[in-house]
């Protein structure tokens, strides 16, 4: 088209009389303006800075820190550089963030789909969870939270233990009385479903077969002495020091160590989770092929966690913990879950959720009524219905807001200032700009950051946008 | 906010270009800008009225009596420890007088100068009485809470490396949040400057469950902080410091300075304006120190009614007394 117009026939007009020339021109000049203006804005901070004496350059970025930061995921003591600092920050950002968005997301969408339910009683927690949670500031939810955690939790001195665990093979009467059980169940469940017109037989049956799993999975997690008395021990084993330990401190986990042998176990892991891929490839072609749909989420928890515990036993558990021990003011070793850490996350995650489950519901509603409708006139149920009919379709309207809200978290992860949560707001915009003086740059880095993390956020949820998006008719 | 002050800091820097003296600059706006602690009791607190109080404050309401003889011709910009320095260096405040430690790279890297020291302090501890130590030395393995953006977590890491122990260090934005979070049991002990302890212990919900630990672990000389690069500033500054050293020495208080004036005494004549002017060579009237002693008071007038004896905080002299009674206070004299 565009050459057609450039054609021969064109009158001949003065260059700044053409539109293209002068838009061109137009663009040139803002874009000249606009630079100039940032380096004089730049050259002038430079040279003030420098005349008052305060760095210009990124030299502290390779000086000792000098200062500890109690959750490091990198190794990192007080000798370490600011450099090391920073990184230390930003994971600890990463990693409250990570969580947090996966925690929200899966609150706001039972929530978002509660708020929709026929239920009144779902229907109203939702409500009234999200106009709560959305309307009281966040920082204040934060220190709530904060003091909710930390008040009713006792000193390190009298935490709150767990015995320690130990995985074995259940003995033979174990996994017998298992077995026995696990048979039964599963024949009063088919009786249950053959006898559908009799609302008593069904009731009966269903309540036997509830029964029959409960003991089979008491049987073989703790043994079948809890049910006849005679000696034997199921899969899990309590005793020895404890193990886990939940005081004013945070939550204390046995430290995992992996011995020779372990290899096998990450082997078996890895081969499960083939398996279960190709298994899902295989359920879905014969599934277009016949309708035949496979048992596909117990297949693959089976074998992602089945082929695992298997090796872990056959390789004779190659795994020791190693268990916090309380040592005068605190617990050493081990790992620790910092309350700082869990605090945030729970504000975080909770407020969110408050602004995804709203995005969800607008998704939802925006799909018409018909297509419910005419999923449950194919026969679907409510939940196939939601998840294959309507959810799909209402991820169109809630992928951009949702993106939004994932940024939000993020940014608003900087807020970990307030109740000591090593961030990297508080440790590299916080000790290292204090301890440096160079704020510029601090600042400067900072920013690029969170610019970085919320560019990059935006490009996958776009990524994942395109490759759902529907072909335009 | 502190971004934001932050933010209007590097603005400043951006506008402000060469300027004239600092003195010329306070006497056109009418009054003297200091910046000023957000909120610690005996150094810059505001009262239940909204007056400051406090011995930093003390020291600029000096400032303004020596140059507009008028001691409430001061603005307070209560500032955090993280922005205190970019606030002073924008040109926000005129003067800083918030606790701030005298050190060599804040004179050499960040374009500042300290003047007289006017409380000498240093970090310790406290922690509560039941954990039944009598050391900061006994503090191996504890979780400290710390107040971060100051130098204090660097001596903390200093003091447990060299001695071999291990700890926890919280590091929280501000004074309040962390003393909370000592208060609640998060942390089994808290370090600040001494000075600051016996302040936020105040705040604690059983004060006298807590105990100071005898150790100090580092030298905090605080001393009000002005920008390189105007000597007659600076000087005003230093030599309100002194002027309320010398004072003391000389035994002039707010409560005879005006019979002090009649002394025969040499260098009460000088200091008082009485013989020479002294004031001239800052930009000041000669009856500078006058008006100081007048509004203010001597130094230790001002110790013992912002800290010590005749405050909550109850601190004793110690290393703050004059040189002459075993302390470290000195000043050079006036002539």
């Amino acid at each position: 088209m565009s050459g057609g117009e450039q054609g021969a026939a064109r009158p001949q007009v003065p260059l700044l009389h053409d539109p293209r020339f002068r838009g061109i021109l137009a663009q040139a000049l803002t874009a000249l303006v606009v630079i100039s203006l940032i380096w004089a804005a730049v050259d002038n901070a430079a040279t003030n800075m420098r005349a008052r004496g305060i760095p210009t350059n990124f030299d502290f970025w390779d000086r000792t820190s000098g200062f500890d930061v109690n959750q490091t995921l990198i190794a990192y003591s007080a000798i370490s550089t600011y450099g090391q600092a920073f990184w230390v920050g930003l994971l600890n950002t990463l990693l409250v963030a990570g969580i947090g968005i996966v925690f929200a997301t899966l609150l706001g969408f039972l929530l978002g789909v509660m708020r929709l339910s026929a239920n009144w009683a779902a229907r109203s927690f939702a409500a009234i969870y999200v106009e709560t949670l959305r309307n009281v500031p966040l920082l204040l939810q934060l220190l709530f939270w904060y003091n909710a955690i930390l008040t009713p939790l006792p000193a390190p001195r009298a935490s709150l233990g767990m015995p320690s665990v130990t995985l074995t093979w259940p003995d033979a009467p174990s996994f017998a009385l298992a077995l026995a059980a696990a048979g039964g169940a599963f024949f009063a469940a088919r009786f249950a479903r053959s006898r559908a017109e009799d609302d008593a037989r069904e009731l009966l049956a269903s309540v036997g077969a509830a029964l029959g799993w409960i003991v089979a999975l008491v049987a073989l997690l703790f043994g079948a002495s809890v049910f006849i008395g005679a000696p034997g021990g199921g899969v899990l084993h309590w005793g020895g020091p404890a193990g886990v330990y939940l005081n004013n401190r945070g939550l204390l986990l046995p430290d995992p160590r992996f011995g020779p042998g372990f290899e096998w176990v990450m082997a078996a892991l890895a081969l499960g989770v083939a398996l279960s891929l190709a298994f899902g490839i295989w359920a879905r072609r014969r599934q277009a092929l016949s309708g035949a749909q496979s048992p596909l989420a117990l297949v693959s928890l089976a074998l992602i966690l089945g082929l695992p515990l298997l090796a872990f036993f056959a390789a004779g558990g190659p795994v020791t913990l190693e268990y916090p021990v309380l040592r005068g003011f605190n617990f050493q070793g081990g790992v620790r879950v910092l309350p700082e850490f869990v605090a945030l996350l729970l504000g975080l995650s909770l407020y969110t959720a408050a602004f995804i489950a709203e995005e969800v519901r607008a998704g939802v509603q925006s799909v018409a009524r018909g297509q419910t409708e005419a999923a449950h006139a194919l026969g679907l149920r409510a939940a196939p219905t939601l998840r294959l009919v309507v959810l799909p379709q209402a991820m169109r309207v809630i992928l951009p807001p949702l993106t939004s809200q994932y940024l939000n978290l993020t940014k608003n992860s900087s807020l970990a200032v307030f109740i000591g949560y090593p961030d990297l707001v508080q440790v590299f915009m916080g000790t290292v700009l204090n301890q440096t003086g160079a704020a510029v740059q601090v600042i400067a880095v900072t920013m690029a950051v969170y610019l970085t993390i919320s560019l990059a956020t935006s490009g996958l949820m776009a990524l994942y946008a395109r490759r759902t998006a529907w072909a335009e008719r | 906010m502190k971004h934001l002050l932050i933010a209007a800091g590097l603005t400043a820097c951006l506008a402000t270009g060469a300027s004239a003296g600092v003195l010329d600059n306070v006497k056109q706006r009418g009054f003297l800008s200091c910046g000023s602690n957000t909120g610690l009791a005996g150094f810059g607190l505001p009262d239940d009225k909204g007056v400051w109080t406090g011995l930093d404050v003390e020291f600029c309401r000096a400032v303004a009596a020596a140059i507009f003889d008028d001691p409430t011709k001061v603005k307070f910009i209560p500032l955090t420890a993280k922005d205190r320095f970019t606030a002073l260096q924008s040109g926000e405040v005129d003067v800083l007088a918030r606790n701030g430690t005298w050190t060599q790279s804040r004179e050499a890297e960040l374009g500042l100068n300290f003047g007289g020291v006017n409380y000498y302090d240093g970090q310790g501890f406290m922690t509560r009485k039941k954990n039944n130590i009598s050391s900061a030395l006994e503090l191996n393995g504890a979780s400290v809470c710390v107040q971060q953006g100051t130098t204090t977590e660097l001596n903390l890491s200093d003091f447990f490396r060299s001695n071999n122990m291990k700890y926890e260090g919280i590091a929280f934005a501000t004074a309040d949040e962390a003393i909370k979070a000592y208060d609640s049991g998060r942390c089994d002990a808290f370090t600040t400057d001494v000075s600051q302890l016996y302040a936020e212990k105040l705040k604690l919900v059983n004060p006298d469950d807590t105990i100071v630990l005898p150790e100090v672990i580092s030298k905090e000389p605080l001393a009000p902080a002005v920008r390189q690069g105007d000597s007659q500033w600076f000087n005003i500054i230093r030599w309100t410091h002194y002027a309320m050293l010398n004072a003391e020495e000389l035994g002039v208080t707010r409560a005879n300075v005006d019979e002090k004036v009649k002394s025969p005494m040499p260098e009460v004549r000088r200091l008082l304006g009485v013989e020479g002017d002294f004031g001239k060579g800052m930009g000041l009237t000669k009856d500078w120190a006058y008006r100081i002693v007048k509004h203010v008071g001597n130094y230790g007038e001002s110790f013992e009614r912002t800290v010590g004896e005749n405050s909550k905080l109850k601190i004793k002299r110690g290393l703050n007394n004059l040189w002459s009674k075993g302390g470290l206070q000195y000043a050079p004299p006036v002539r």
